[in-house]
């Protein structure tokens, strides 16, 4: 009772204009794209058939509708080629997700402990590269990865290698610039929970017997795992669907469902398959968030 | 080794009991810890017995919580020596030391129920699984909290919290146990239930436990003996009686409990007694301490409950002879307690002076009220003699 006196008649005025935003922008686009990819592709324009229209009356959109079909889907699942790129994509977003939080962890970790006055600082640090395009700063990785570039200098200069390393267009070199991109993403909400840790929980581990190190493990850990989950998250979703990384850096040999769905719009010009790509894409993307949103709904009814 | 008595022994304290202890289980010899310039703790030293419930009692920021926080391990001593047992514990390391504390904000780990909260200290203390099993279920009902143990501490409230962390710190058999302001954040209530529980808890256990309180009525209620820090410095190491009858300085008399201050001179001393010109007070007649004061300056503390009050004076061969100071003056201000009354007494010569009455009977017709005319009188042994 006294939660629904909570949300007075301007609290629920006020929510209106996120769902109007999220219908105009995401649902309805969303509707589009959906209905493109039950469409057959066609040397038209637009590039695809039936389109809905009232020129022909009643009978000609319901002609419009039974023309509507699963096809491209059966071609998704028929084709190798689309699957593949889907475990890549799937495998890359797992092992780039894993990178970043072994990489972000320390980092948000230090931060969270260094003096209050210099955390802003470690912060600052932190986003000041979003200042930068993200384009440039990938065109920057290629001008230190190439053959002549900055790092094959230093490594020569050093005598740690004899010749020139080939970097550019292997899973290495797109692994860096994913984890160079993303790290941001990874160590905020991780420092953000870290922070906010009472230094007390740690002090009471040290004074029940319990090492440094096994407190770290026993209290820290396990009390930052919602950080942990938004971090992964955060990373992810949008590595899953990456494609400006691997295609400047990544070799052409094998291709992230990005770049197939990319190929399919641009090259191929099959708007009704890249679409129906875009689709499976979302439905594979909402399981980790479902699984996400689970995890917390139960730690919210443990409490 | 037994020599308990405080810095000033006093008549009225006489009757305060006596404990033998065995040689102290802990000796603060000489400690110093800064922080900057600023000196949380300054040259303290301390011995507390085995068994003992020990409260150190002071106002916020005196070096209390930081000289816990040095017996816990979480901070180093700057200068002096921390002995346990007669061992040097300065290097050994908090989670290795015999002691445990309880934290002011309790610390449970928020994401373990209560049983898990409980045995957290016990696999590294080497017990077995069935081991931890039985401490927990022996610790649970010691705390009085059955059936709680699947919950989370945030399903707790805050009594339980508090009793969780009180069974997490005794877990593992402590030879110290640390409290820090453990009771501050129940209400006033629970806060005087929990006060008997934790005595019994100590008697029954025999652990000896060091509480930081800046409550006064707490520290009097549990502790055998306290001691009172301002300033990083011990003022007073006492039992409860004696610090309240028999304070050490000015200061103590004024942050323990409530007192009258009248300063003065004195101007004759005969065998025990002292003849006293009080500031606006007129002549007072006080027995001279054990350790006499040497300044002619002094002055003169009595307890708002010593005095009595009556419509006409004691008789007047009392007053003559010094054998009870009588002041004269008028109700100023009347405060209804309950239990008890406070009246403030306007003296003719100047000075007010609050006086504590027990409210005896319920239909109180007699009761003084502000403007009357009263006499305020009080015995020479009840007046305590500070420098000031």
């Amino acid at each position: 009772m006294s939660r629904n006196r909570i949300f007075t008649a301007p609290a629920r005025l006020a929510a209106i204009p996120p769902y109007v935003w999220m219908v105009l922008f995401f649902l309805v686009p969303f509707g589009f794209v959906l209905k493109i990819s039950l469409s057959q592709t066609a040397i038209a324009q637009p590039p695809y058939l039936p389109v809905f229209g009232l020129s022909e009356g009643t009978d000609g959109l319901k002609a419009s509708f039974t023309a509507l079909s699963l096809d491209n889907f059966r071609l998704l699942v028929s084709d190798n080629l689309y699957l593949a790129s889907y475990l890549r994509s799937v495998l890359v977003a797992v092992v780039s997700t894993l990178i970043l939080l072994a990489v972000g962890y320390p980092i948000a970790y230090g931060m969270a402990r260094l003096p209050r006055r210099w955390q802003g600082v470690a912060m600052m640090l932190v986003i000041v590269p979003f200042w930068t395009s993200f384009l440039i700063r990938i065109y920057a990785w290629i001008n230190i990865l190439q053959h002549d570039g900055l790092l094959n200098k230093v490594l020569l200069a050093l005598h740690i290698v004899s010749m020139p390393v080939v970097w550019l267009s292997t899973d290495s070199a797109m692994y860096l610039g994913i984890v160079y991109s993303y790290l941001p993403f990874m160590i905020l909400p991780l420092y953000a929970t870290l922070a906010k840790q009472d230094p007390s929980l740690i002090e009471a581990a040290a004074d029940l017997g319990v090492s440094r190190i096994d407190a770290f493990w026993l209290v820290t850990v396990p009390l930052s795992l919602r950080g942990v989950g938004a971090g992964a998250l955060l990373c992810f979703i949008p590595i899953m669907g990456e494609f400006v990384i691997p295609d400047l850096l990544a070799g052409s040999n094998s291709l992230m469902i990005g770049q197939t769905l990319w190929l399919e719009f641009f090259t191929n010009k099959d708007w009704p398959v890249a679409s129906a790509t875009a689709i499976v894409l979302l439905g594979l993307l909402l399981i980790p968030l479902l699984v996400y949103d689970r995890l917390q709904r139960r730690q919210l009814e443990a409490r | 080794m037994t020599n308990l008595t405080a810095t000033v022994a006093d008549p009225a304290a006489s009757d305060a009991p006596v404990i033998a202890y065995p040689t102290p289980l802990l000796r603060i010899d000489g400690v110093t810890k800064k922080f900057g310039a600023h000196s949380a703790v300054n040259d303290l030293s301390l011995d507390i017995k085995a068994g003992e419930f020990f409260a150190l009692l002071g106002p916020s920021g005196c070096g209390k919580t930081t000289l816990l926080r040095m017996l816990a391990g979480f901070e180093a001593p700057d200068t002096g020596k921390i002995e346990l047992n007669g061992e040097d514990i300065a290097a050994v390391l908090p989670h290795q030391r015999p002691v445990n504390m309880m934290f002011q904000n309790y610390a449970l780990f928020p994401h373990l129920n209560v049983r898990d909260n409980i045995g957290f200290g016990l696999k590294s203390a080497g017990l077995t699984r069935l081991g931890i099993d039985t401490r927990v279920a022996e610790m649970v009902a010691l705390v009085k909290l059955q059936g709680l143990e699947k919950r989370r501490p945030d399903q707790l409230s805050g009594g339980q919290k508090q009793r969780v962390a009180l069974a997490r710190a005794l877990a593992r058999h402590p030879q110290l146990l640390l409290l820090d302001e453990p009771l501050a954040a129940l209400d006033k209530k629970l806060r005087e239930e929990t006060q008997v529980e934790l005595m019994a808890l100590q008697r029954q256990l025999g652990t000896t436990f060091v509480i930081v309180t800046h409550d006064q009525e707490e520290a009097m209620t549990m502790a055998d003996r306290i001691g009172v820090m301002n300033e990083g410095r011990l003022q007073q190491v006492a039992t409860p009686r004696q610090l309240y009858e028999a304070p050490a300085s000015r200061w103590i008399a004024e942050f323990v409990g409530d007192i009258n201050i009248i300063e003065g001179g004195i101007t004759h001393r005969d065998s025990h007694r002292l003849t006293i010109a009080g500031r606006d007070v007129g002549t007072l007649f006080a027995i001279e301490p054990r350790q006499p004061v040497g300044d002619a300056v002094i002055c003169v503390a009595i307890r708002p409950e010593k005095i009595r009050l009556s419509r006409r004076g004691p008789a007047t061969d009392l007053i003559n002879s010094g054998a009870m100071n009588s002041l004269e003056g008028v109700i100023s201000d009347v405060g209804y307690l309950g239990g008890r009354s406070l009246y403030k007494v306007k003296l003719d010569r100047g000075a007010t002076l609050r006086v504590a009455l027990a409210n005896t009977a319920r239909l109180d017709v007699d009761a003084y009220s502000i403007g009357e005319r009263v006499a305020a009188w009080f015995a020479p042994d009840d007046c305590v003699v500070l420098v000031q």
